[in-house]
């Protein structure tokens, strides 16, 4: 059922915990080298969404398929291996490894690399994000900005076809925010996917090419980022119904 | 300059004079038994020994987050294996090799079970798996329950034969070890065990093969343990199951580990010599003893978490030993990173 050129897709996608329906009957798909941003109030399910197609959570309904194939069944480890990397909204540095050691895991063991050609890509992936000052700092050394950055550095490591970012740009100044925009369509240049979760609608628009606003579980909107914006279940969804005269965005 | 071109350091000048300095010390120490009086001789076994279970212990939790307070299982067993292989006429000195290895395979099946706990529960589980050991042993009538056996094989080496034997044996196990853990922490192995340590879910999600990486950790120091077992019934003969699954031995390693420095390579071999300074000088076993090293450890892991090497590592960048990685950043980028941002 994926179109051609789809790389990652997700059909008829359930999550629950226990009695709580968190993901119910998401259809989702990313094509090769495409961005897709996601929005959605807190509480959507956007990160679950993001821990099941990255494989953090099984499925409760649904399936995952990459490349056509099926990959519900494998772990979060297998399909890093086989090109999905993901980025933590709450970011998990390796705090006893220095930065560029951080990647290193990442290079070798999501990218299969060794020796040079390892190291070779990490220093690359720092470079690309602008860590490199920051390559011989222990991870718990790090300020929440910096472990959101590393959260990048290191999924890039892995040399991905599909990247997925939950929250990499809150807390940003405009400057830096500028920043990440170019770093992000430095990485969509390379033909890697992205799909970005983010709150910071003006950010994302510069990057992503289609929107998908999420709430209470579900998919409600989709579409060109404007399109999506002047949503009229989207503006309830952020503000409750009666805000039709104030769009978001 | 440009990410590609830059270096990424491992050796130092440093770094390689002190491994060919501790090579070099290791083929010094070879001579031990010729030059060396019996006593000395028999207290440098020891002090190899020890320097096993701290390494094997700070390779279990310092570099794999495997807090285990149930090593001397394998300390235990490794000591009745040999038992069993030299009463089934295995020459003595095999046995005790071949006694360290079967328990390594032994420990596969025991990690199967105890790997997928976590934390606390894995700390507990190892508890169990001892005592669970210690009570299996003592079912076995060669063993006479808490009577206990001897090597009586031993008896047929002449003691002085029988000293020298244990030495060599001590040290080559333990060079032979530290090796193997050395190379496996410099390699790939080194860096997915430490992600693992540090977020086994984020180490997961960036493809790391989260029970395969444990489960070589946990065969190791398994593996080391009871070879350790092995050669301390090799130099007390006598086999009495009490004393060789008592839990002193995890405290001793627990020390000797907190001490020298927990996840820095040198620091238990620094801590086994510690303690086995104490040891020599104070003498005293018992109660009170215990409770001063579990209080010495105690507090090194409150002040000084990283240990004795760990703080001196850090007041003087000394990277003894290549295991880290180092990207020499022009001038420039370095000031800026050391002042860090964000
Ligand atoms: N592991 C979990 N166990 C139970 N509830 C969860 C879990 N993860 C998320 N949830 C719940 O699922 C809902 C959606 O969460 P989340 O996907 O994090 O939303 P978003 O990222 O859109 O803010 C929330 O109500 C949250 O409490
Ligand atoms: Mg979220």
């Amino acid at each position: 059922m994926a179109e051609p050129g789809t790389i990652l897709a997700a059909s008829g996608l359930g999550k629950r915990f226990g009695a709580l329906v968190v993901l119910g009957d998401v259809d989702f798909a990313v094509r090769e080298g495409e961005a897709v941003g996601i929005v959605g109030p807190n509480g959507a399910g956007k990160t679950t969404l993001l821990n099941v197609l990255s494989g953090a959570y099984p499925p409760s309904a649904g399936r995952v398929t990459f490349r056509g194939q099926d990959v519900s069944a494998l772990d979060a480890a297998a399909r890093c291996r086989r090109g999905i990397a993901r980025s933590h909204q709450i970011p998990r540095p390796f705090s006893g490894m220095t930065v560029f050691e951080n990647l290193l895991v990442a290079a070798r063991a999501g990218g299969g690399l060794r020796g040079r050609a390892a190291e070779l890509r990490c220093l690359d992936a720092l470079e690309q994000c602008a860590m490199m000052p920051l390559a011989n700092r222990r991870g718990e050394t790090l300020g929440l900005l910096d472990r959101k950055r590393l959260e990048l550095a290191r999924a890039l490591a892995t040399g991905p076809q599909v990247l997925l970012l939950d929250e990499i740009g809150g807390g940003l100044t405009d400057g830096e925010a500028a920043d990440l925009v170019g770093i992000i369509q430095a990485i969509r240049a390379r033909g890697i996917a992205v799909v970005w979760i983010e709150h910071i609608v003006h950010i994302l628009v510069q990057v992503v090419g289609r929107l998908v606003c999420m709430d209470a579980g579900r998919v409600i909107a989709e579409g060109a980022p404007g399109d999506v914006l002047r949503d009229a279940a989207v503006i309830d969804a952020y503000l409750g119904p009666s805000a039709h005269a104030h769009p978001v965005g | 300059m440009s990410g590609p071109d830059l270096i990424v350091q491992r050796w130092t000048t440093r770094s390689a004079w002190f491994v060919a300095a501790m090579g070099a010390l290791v083929v010094l120490l070879a001579l031990g038994p010729t030059v060396f009086s019996a006593g000395l001789t028999d207290r440098l076994t020891t002090l190899f020994i020890y320097v096993i279970l701290g390494a094997m212990w700070n390779a279990l939790a310092g570099y794999g987050g495997l807090v285990s307070v149930g090593q001397q299982a394998f300390f235990g067993l490794g000591a009745y294996a040999a038992i069993r292989l030299s009463h089934a006429e295995v020459p003595v000195y095999p046995a005790i090799v071949l006694a360290g290895l079967a328990v390594g395979v032994l420990s596969l099946a025991v990690g199967e079970v105890m790997l997928r706990l976590r934390g606390g529960e894995f700390a507990v589980g190892m508890w169990v798996v001892a005592e669970l050991a210690h009570l299996l042993v003592n079912l076995d009538p060669l063993v006479q329950g808490e009577t206990g056996t001897s090597l009586i094989a031993l008896n047929a080496v002449g003691a002085v034969a029988r000293r020298g034997y244990n030495y060599w044996l001590a040290l080559a196990t333990m060079a032979a070890l530290l090796g193997v853990l050395f190379a496996l922490l410099r390699g790939r192995v080194g860096t997915a065990i430490q992600s693992i340590r540090d977020d086994e879910q984020a180490a997961g999600s960036l493809g790391v093969r989260v029970l395969p990486t444990k489960r070589i950790v946990f065969v190791l120091a398994a593996t080391g343990c009871a070879m350790a077992g092995a050669l301390w019934l090799s130099t007390a003969i006598t086999f009495q199951p009490k004393a060789y699954f008592s839990v002193q031995w995890t405290a001793y390693m627990i020390f000797m580990t907190l001490v020298g420095g927990i996840g820095t390579f040198e620091g238990p071999v620094l801590g086994a010599v510690l303690f086995f300074l104490v040891e020599t000088f104070f003498g005293a076993r018992g109660v009170w003893y215990l409770v001063g090293l579990g209080a010495a450890a105690l507090a090194f892991s409150l002040f000084l978490p990283r240990g004795m090497f760990g703080a001196l590592d850090q007041r003087f960048s000394l990277r003894l030993l290549p295991l880290g990685y180092r990207v020499m950043l022009p001038g420039l980028l370095l000031r800026r990173g050391e002042s860090g941002r964000g």
